[in-house]
């Protein structure tokens, strides 16, 4: 088996915001009838966690469980726990209409952190990043600058970005522009 | 610019997040049908110049598509509306109706 890299192998800017790229992470998409008993012990399984409501992230024991749409998930494990986890879910949606992905090495993670990190998204993407309308355990899809992503908060006030691994050095190039030193905005 | 609410995420999304997929409720007459149903299927499309029924899609966020109404001279939005319907629910035409009395939209009014 030959050796995993990320896309940007690790690569990290620090300006007013530190933008780093989290390495590899498991990144299992998941369609089907959210509402479903199956779903939820699927996604129990998996992560020890409930399946989110409407733009939540949900935490577990053992992953995190985004919602991406009213038909979608997507389940965040350690990278070597993916396949493992792919077939578990799998066991557990047998009977049902549903698909469970490995897409880890379709993507790239983002973490950006650091008091100005609402700025830096703010000003990538068409969203409202206020304290109130978008805090921790929220996600959004939406694009940043010209490429689809999606965004979560973290606990300790970070972010996560996740986009198409293709689009990995375009994501970290506009996230460093917008996070370099006299940039501020002090908007949020 | 205009900002429309997605049904299915409930976003308040933006003009640049969502993609313009055409006309609402077009029905298809595929093959079989005659060549006169056929080409309005295809071609004939509506241009009014006041209410307006649209398909959008959120493009960068969901993914799925809905249905919006708006006025095309005010650019006012009566509503968003799921795709998963073959008319504008009773509310958005309600709606429509408390501004534009006597509005119609093909076969809607």
């Amino acid at each position: 088996m030959s050796e995993a890299v990320s896309a940007l192998n690790g690569a990290s800017f620090e300006g007013f915001a530190k933008v780093e790229e989290t390495g590899l992470r498991g990144m299992i998409t998941v369609r089907g009838d959210l509402t479903s008993k199956e779903m939820a012990a699927a996604v129990k399984t998996a992560t020890g966690a409930a399946v989110p409501v409407q733009r939540k992230v949900a935490v577990g024991g053992s992953g995190v469980v985004a919602w991406m749409s009213p038909d979608e998930l997507l389940v965040v494990v350690d990278y070597d726990q993916a396949e493992a986890t792919v077939v578990q879910m799998n066991e557990v949606l047998s009977g049902v209409h549903a698909l469970v992905a490995n897409v880890s090495d379709a993507r790239a993670v983002f973490r950006l952190s650091g008091d100005g990190s609402r700025d830096v998204l703010a000003k990538l993407a068409p969203v409202d990043f206020a304290q109130d309308a978008f805090g921790s355990g929220g996600i959004r899809r939406s694009r940043i600058a010209q490429v689809p992503a999606a965004v979560w908060g973290n606990d300790d006030g970070s972010f996560e970005i996740i986009c198409f691994r293709s689009v990995a050095q375009y994501v970290f190039d506009v996230l460093k522009i917008s996070a370099q030193s006299g940039g501020e905005v002090g908007f949020h | 610019m205009l900002t429309l609410q997605c049904p299915y995420c409930g976003v308040w999304a933006e003009e640049t997040e969502l993609h313009a997929e055409g006309e609402a409720h077009l029905k298809r007459f595929g093959p079989g049908s005659d060549d006169a149903d056929f080409e309005s299927y295809l071609f004939m499309r509506e241009n009014p110049k006041g209410v307006h029924l649209e398909r959008w899609r959120h493009a960068s966020g969901c993914g799925k598509f809905f249905h919006a109404a708006r006025s095309t001279t005010t650019l006012e939005v009566f509503g968003t509306y799921a795709a998963q319907t073959l008319e504008p629910p009773q509310d958005i035409k309600d709606k429509i109706s408390a501004k534009i009395p006597n509005w119609s939209w093909r076969e809607f009014s």
